[in-house]
């Protein structure tokens, strides 16, 4: 927290309407131009939307979605080598210059996701990875216990974790606690598309964090990336809502206004919210008219 | 002859094969692949050195498509 928040509100006054969908000043800083990139662990990235590489058709149409998204990091998973694949999917991630960010994508233990972050900076010769630590098969939410433990022997072992977590404002800070360089909490379910189901702990997460908060999981379409941003997050990571969209290309670029956009809205600062109208034109001055 | 799993695939050589060997055998390029071993990473600048054993249960990984 910040001594003298410059832009907390004052508690509403009766009447007006607050709620969980009212995306709630917080007490961050506000950036002040706009050459306002964003710094992971030191490094800056070009773009505050990642990408997630999962569920596109082909690699030809990953190139086209990528390339229009405009983002310079992309996760890839960790699987077994099959001799007959063809093409290669680092290869255009290089071709872009997109930087490769490992997940552990399908672990469920702490062990497990050691492993294979290991594994994934021996092949990608990266330290940085998305940590997730699976807790349930038919919800894919993350095992909180697991991903704490994991994140602590991997930020030991020198990697940046950045940890893919629940809502939870108490679990992102643990997270944060044992090291890691940014939090990743779900809007909701890994590809449900639901949104943002709770806003205001994505809203508290993101007040008391130290380190970036990337909202990541859930997206659906541009708005609730927008959401996420206007909600104080510092970038997005979308996949399924891309690489599934009827025209993934068209979302990639729509997804890469929709980030613009709400990170210039959350450092304007929006108006507060009011029950009742407030008159933008003058009421001094009015003609008089003589109705008979 | 050796009697290992790569991959979860049973898998058999001769006696002294080295994880080179057996990576080569698997994928034409070993860009961007790696290797555990019974749970233990074998960096690259081992595989060479590193000879697969009765039992061993090897992982050969690489990118994949995922969020």
């Amino acid at each position: 927290m910040v001594d003298s928040p410059p832009r907390t509100p004052p508690d509403p006054p009766l009447g007006t309407t607050t709620g969980p969908d009212a995306p709630a000043c917080h007490p961050r800083p506000a950036p002040t131009g706009a050459d306002d990139p964003l710094v992971i662990a030191g490094r800056t990235l070009g773009s505050r939307l990642l990408f997630g590489t999962g569920g596109m058709a082909s690699l030809d149409a990953l190139h086209r979605a990528l390339a229009a998204s405009g983002s310079d990091i992309a996760t890839v998973a960790l699987r077994r080598v099959d001799p007959q694949a063809r093409g290669s999917l680092l290869d255009v991630l290089a071709g872009l210059d997109v930087s490769v960010l490992p997940n552990t994508a399908g672990c469920s233990t702490a062990t497990e996701a050691v492993l294979t972050a290991r594994l994934a900076r021996e092949a990608f010769q990266t330290d940085w990875v998305k940590l997730e630590v699976i807790g349930d098969d038919q919800t894919l939410l993350p095992d909180p216990i697991e991903l704490v433990a994991a994140a602590e022997v991997l930020v030991e072992d020198g990697f940046t974790v950045l940890a893919y977590t629940t809502d939870d404002p108490v679990v992102a800070r643990r997270l944060e606690a044992v090291g890691c360089a940014a939090i990743m909490p779900l809007g909701s379910p890994i590809g449900s598309g639901l949104g943002i189901r709770n806003p205001h702990n994505i809203a508290l997460v993101v007040e008391q964090a130290g380190v970036p908060v990337i909202l990541d999981a859930g997206i659906g379409t541009a708005s609730d990336a927008c959401l996420a941003m206007e909600l104080g997050c510092d970038g997005v990571l979308v996949a399924s809502a891309i690489t599934r969209a009827q025209r993934p290309e068209r979302m990639a670029a729509a997804m890469r206004g929709a980030v613009v956009a709400g990170r210039d809205a959350w450092a304007a600062g929006r108006i507060p919210r009011r029950f009742h109208a407030s008159a933008s034109s003058p009421t001094d001055g009015l003609i008089a008219v003589d109705v008979r | 002859m050796t009697a290992a799993t790569v991959n979860g695939a049973p898998w058999q050589g001769p006696h002294g094969a080295t994880v080179a060997q057996v990576v080569d055998s698997w994928c034409p390029s070993p860009k961007g692949v790696a290797v555990a071993i019974n749970g233990e990473v074998v960096p690259a600048s081992r595989w060479s050195a590193t000879t697969v054993t009765d039992g061993d249960r090897v992982e050969i990984v690489t990118a994949a498509a995922g969020g």
